[in-house]
């Protein structure tokens, strides 16, 4: 707990990120691949020609909600609050759908996987989707949308 | 152990860690990209915590012949930066804000708050596969 943020969760932030580190070295260093879920999903649904093959991405999307599942069920109930109109659902998820594949990856590919590599690509990229997520919530906050 | 195995595993321990780290919830997500509202630092400790592990295991990658289940690494190169890795960050930056939820999240919570996220990660998809119609030049 921090006090000057509340609401804040260092410690299992933390912990949990590490499980994810754990979870994209599992993927390197045992298949030799990037654990990108945008990539993973976009192959699993056929939707990428190519990439992982297509048993490696189905198998590793359908750990994801296994393994909140798992969580949820070790540890209690998960807190999770959505947008309450469709809008920004529908909106958001066309957005992160066409730009995760226009460049070639999300939080998890060029984030955890790219910036612990140091690649240049990812890390422009991780900065530009970081600095257009603040801006574009600071919009929906001046404009009253938040 | 199959490779499909060590997917799911892989899979697993990810949605594990979305869902324990907090980043599971689109409110708390979003809070961190809410720089004049009540910031939430969550995420930062959560990507923190999980460069560390990975830049551990790019050390042991570098010193690997070939991943112990597959015959070769196959990652991608990381030195193209163009102008459809760009536009893409930004596209996907501002759905990411929009919504509170990246890939990831959405599909774990699949498990957690089905009918809530469907909307979501139906958008997702149709917005992927719009990508394979709509030619766009990367020079």
């Amino acid at each position: 707990m921090i006090s000057a943020f509340p609401h804040a969760m260092p410690v299992e932030g933390f912990m949990g990120g590490v499980l994810i580190g754990l979870a994209a070295a599992t993927m390197l260093l045992g298949l030799g691949r990037i654990a990108g879920v945008s990539g993973m999903a976009a192959r699993a649904t056929g939707i990428a020609d190519s990439g992982a093959p297509r048993n490696i991405a189905i198998a590793f999307v359908i750990g994801l909600p296994l393994g909140a599942f798992l969580v949820a069920r070790l540890f209690g109930e998960v807190q999770v609050s959505f947008p309450t109109s469709l809008l920004p659902l529908i909106a958001g998820g066309l957005l992160v759908g066409f730009g995760t594949r226009l460049g070639s990856g999300c939080t998890s590919g060029h984030g955890v996987c790219g910036l612990s590599r140091l690649s240049p690509r990812s890390m422009v990229a991780t900065a530009l989707f970081m600095a257009s997520g603040f801006a574009t919530v600071a919009a929906m906050r001046f404009g009253g949308l938040l | 152990m199959s490779k499909v195995v060590i997917a799911l595993i892989s899979g697993l321990l990810f949605g594990a860690g979305l869902a324990y780290s907090g980043m599971a919830d689109p409110a708390r997500v979003q809070s961190f990209l809410d720089l004049f509202g009540n910031w939430d630092p969550t995420l930062a400790f959560v990507m923190g915590g999980a460069v560390l592990p990975m830049a551990v295991a790019w050390m042991i990658k570098s010193r690997l012949a070939s991943p112990l289940a597959a015959t070769s690494f196959d990652l991608p190169g990381t030195s193209k930066i163009d102008r459809s890795l760009a536009i893409g960050a930004i596209l996907f930056g501002m759905g990411w804000g929009i919504a509170g939820l990246c890939p990831g999240p959405a599909l774990a919570d699949l498990a957690l708050a089905p009918k809530a996220v469907l909307p979501f990660v139906v958008a997702m998809f149709v917005g992927m596969a719009a990508h394979r119609f709509i030619p766009v030049s990367s020079t």
